[in-house]
């Protein structure tokens, strides 16, 4: 079998599944994103892991005020620019939400963190972060995001929001829109010839490499 | 007290199969086509790379994008299992470790593995140094079996010449990526010797085999290849025996002892399903254990018997013992030099592009044998935590006006990193030779049975001097990788207190030696053969006979060995009466 009768095969052995239209039209599967209500069983995802997966996703771990404290943090760390939207508009807030029950240590630092920038913004503003204006909520954040600057009082924040930062990123890049945006071509099949002759040029490399 | 009732089958197979891994596989392969009755356990789930592959999939249709919460390499993985199963434990004692990844399912851990698919040298078989006993058997021996494995099977690689590094029947390997030309380029500076790949996927059609896909270079192997375009034991070896209709599988069995008669020879097997908890019992004229080396090492020791007081095919009181994994340690870095580089598709295959296999003189060294070097990095599908370590460079190179970032951040500006780091990251990582010794082995805990009832293993395993001394020389070579490249390092530096990053043993997954063969009964539990010693019609075919692994990974060796044993049996079957 040569690969375009690979490329067949893979159409006609997905049985029901229509793998291949899934795969590689993008675009239309939002719907298919796995952190909504409802969970997807694919093939050759185990029993205990599906039935896993429903479980955390039938429970609630933050409070609403702290998934909207969580949805404003995430839109600080990504924001929506000229090439695509913000972290909320990709789901990251409910992809928190799943995460932190799936890797319950994770339950403790960000419920923590979360109050902890709460009293922090009491302090400072009288306010919880929520209710801070942008730029109160900017400064507030500045304390924290950048580690090797950070005052020794601030290390705590440090923590919650390096926490927070890569859980942003996980789930804004690794949604549709987030691996349209970082630019990932590959997951379609395809052939492989090497670096194309542009890259090589660019990093000084011949065509025999 | 109620009985439990033990359902007897009265067939008498030609062979029961334990295992349906790459020795199980191999086995249950050869003896099938040659019309031999098989029957095949295996403890977890029937699974058909065709059907059950996530290969394709999105991140997000992962609830956890990917993540390794379940599944030890992510949830889009094909591995069904892990270093811990739930009500299958094992223990270890004090002061020594050992990680055990099981795979419970058809085709067990080669439906994940990364095909690299290494031969082992002349050297490998017969040491030069003395360091560790000789096999039974030369490299001479195995050629024939590596090279019909090459043939059956199929791998990509180049003919290089290279000492103790035997080429074999190649496909074409793919090219190198962007930064594997960046590594080539160091690793040669820093004198490394750097080769292409050598991986057991279809870059391109296999003379005269039938019902396998070529690669189309989505990268996924991992995920096992749903148009069989790589080697699983599940497509390529179970799947087509059960074609002949001479192999037949039993899933969710998980097997509890093997059965002997008074002259203590193997009569057949007793298992337990898995889905309905019943009890089996099943006859066959021999018995082939392909379970992994220390599960079958576990079957073993507890088939005790009058004839076998100390387990079956024990009189050494070698099983379990001269367990070894391979070493492995790694770094991770990025090249300043990709920052925002153009984006197109490198997934290629699945198994590595390049690769350096051991390139030094021990003599100038202060540990026996060496290590290869295995490289990633790239613009890989987005997954759980890949971008993790952008924040915490992000601070370390100049901007693009050339301005000075403080490390961390948040907002358009680390938006933008992010994009402009992605795919510039590099690794590399070492797999090299752990001494098999006596004094590191398994055996069965005294107090503790797993939820069948089954006695679990308890290990013992302390890394010697040598791998301490050789991890930390793949940590110097890495540096210098790094550093001739331009690189840097994001990994932490491991000193002495890591020992040098060494992993623990059994996380490399590469485990063997547990009844290991050999010519003088009382040194070796199995025959040049793969045949017990004390049970003639017993026979063992996974990496348990292996006398010491080289640096290459095992698969292609159990494979040749597994394929040698089958063809031994089907030429002496008159004679050992089986």
């Amino acid at each position: 079998m040569d690969r375009r009768e690979s490329i067949k095969v893979l159409g006609l052995t997905a049985v029901g599944t229509g793998i291949l239209l899934e795969s590689c039209q993008t675009g239309t599967s939002e719907k298919e994103t796995a952190t909504a209500n409802e969970i997807k069983k694919l093939p050759g995802v185990q029993e205990f892991e599906y039935e896993r997966n429903n479980k955390l996703n039938s429970e609630q771990y933050f409070d609403e005020h702290e998934m909207a404290t969580i949805t404003v943090l995430a839109d600080i760390i990504i924001p929506k620019d000229e090439y695509s939207e913000s972290a909320s508009k990709a789901g990251v807030p409910d992809f928190i939400e799943f995460m932190v029950k799936d890797i319950p240590d994770y339950k403790l630092p960000m419920r923590g963190g979360l109050k902890w920038l709460d009293v922090q913004c009491l302090k400072r503003y009288d306010k919880v972060f929520t209710d801070c204006d942008q730029q109160q909520q900017l400064a507030m954040v500045d304390e924290i995001a950048y580690p090797q600057k950070a005052k020794p009082e601030m290390q705590q924040g440090v923590a919650f929001f390096s926490l927070m930062r890569n859980l942003t990123a996980s789930g804004f890049f690794t949604s549709e829109m987030g691996v349209k945006d970082i630019g990932y071509m590959g997951n379609r099949p395809g052939p492989w010839e090497g670096v194309p002759a542009d890259v090589l040029k660019q990093y000084g490399f011949t065509e025999d490499v | 007290m109620k009985t439990i009732e033990i359902q007897e089958q009265q067939q008498v197979y030609d062979a029961i199969v334990v295992g349906s891994g790459a020795g199980g596989g191999m086995a249950g392969y050869v003896l099938a086509k040659a019309g031999l009755k098989v029957l095949m356990l295996e403890a977890g789930p029937f699974f058909d790379p065709a059907k059950d592959a996530l290969q394709l999939r999105w991140p997000w249709e992962s609830p956890r994008r990917g993540a390794s919460t379940i599944r030890p390499f992510g949830d889009f993985d094909a591995a069904f299992g892990g270093w811990q199963l739930e009500g299958e434990p094992y223990s270890t004692v004090a002061g020594t470790d050992f990680q055990w990844f099981r795979a419970r399912m058809l085709g067990g851990r080669t439906n994940h593995w990364g095909r690299i698919s290494l031969r082992m040298g002349p050297d490998d078989f017969q040491p030069k140094d003395g360091v560790t006993d000789a096999w039974p058997i030369t490299y001479d021996e195995v050629k024939p079996f590596y090279d019909k494995v090459d043939r059956m099977i199929g791998v990509y690689g180049t003919v290089e010449g290279l000492p103790n590094e035997p080429d074999g029947i190649f496909l074409k390997p793919p090219k190198p990526r962007l930064n594997e030309l960046f590594i080539k380029q160091g690793a040669k500076k820093a004198g490394v010797t750097v080769i292409p790949g050598r991986g057991s996927v279809l870059t391109e059609a296999l003379p005269g085999v039938e019902g396998r896909g070529t690669c189309f270079f989505c990268g996924q192997c991992g995920r096992s290849c749903k148009v069989y375009g790589d080697f699983s034991s599940s497509s390529c070896l179970v799947i087509p025996a059960m074609k002949t209709n001479n192999l037949k599988v039993v899933d969710n069995a998980m097997v509890r002892e093997v059965l002997t008669n008074d002259e203590g020879l193997a009569t057949g097997v007793s298992y337990v399903s898995t889905t309905d908890m019943k009890e089996y019992s099943v006859r066959g004229k021999m018995v082939i254990l392909g379970a992994s080396a220390c599960e079958s090492a576990r079957l073993m020791l507890n088939s005790k018997s009058k004839a076998h007081p100390g387990g079956l095919g024990n009189s050494s009181g070698l099983v379990g013992r001269y367990l070894h994994d391979s070493t492995g340690s790694s770094m991770s870095g990025f090249l300043p030099q990709l920052l925002e580089r153009k984006r197109y598709n490198e997934d290629g295959t699945g198994s590595v592009h390049i690769y350096s296999p051991w390139w030094l003189d021990n003599k100038k060294l202060d540990f026996p044998r060496g290590y290869h070097i295995e490289y990633g990095g790239g613009l890989h599908m987005p997954s759980y935590g890949f971008l993790n370590w952008v924040p915490e460079v992000n601070g370390m190179v100049p901007t693009k006006d050339g301005s000075k970032k403080d490390q961390g951040g948040y907002g358009a500006s680390l938006k933008s990193d992010y994009r402009r780091f992605y795919g510039a990251n590099v690794g590399m990582a070492g797999r090299g030779t752990a001494l098999a010794h006596k004094d590191n082995y398994c055996e069965i805990d005294p107090n503790k049975v797993d939820k069948y009832g089954i006695p679990v293993l308890r290990f013992h395993y302390k890394w010697g001097r040598e791998e301490v001394a050789q991890a930390k020389h793949m940590q110097e070579t890495f540096k210098e990788i790094m550093h001739e490249m331009g690189a840097i390092v994001t990994s932490p530096t491991y000193g002495p207190e890591t020992s040098y990053g060494l992993e623990a043993p059994g996380k490399i997954i590469h485990e063997g030696g547990t009844v290991r063969m050999g010519d003088d009964p009382k040194t070796s539990v199995l025959n040049k053969w793969n045949q017990s010693h004390d049970c003639k019609n017993l026979f063992v075919v996974d990496a348990g006979p292996f006398v010491q692994q080289g640096d290459k990974n095992l698969t292609w060796t159990i494979l040749a060995l597994s394929m040698r044993a089958a063809e031994h049996i089907l030429e002496q079957r008159s004679k050992l009466n089986v």
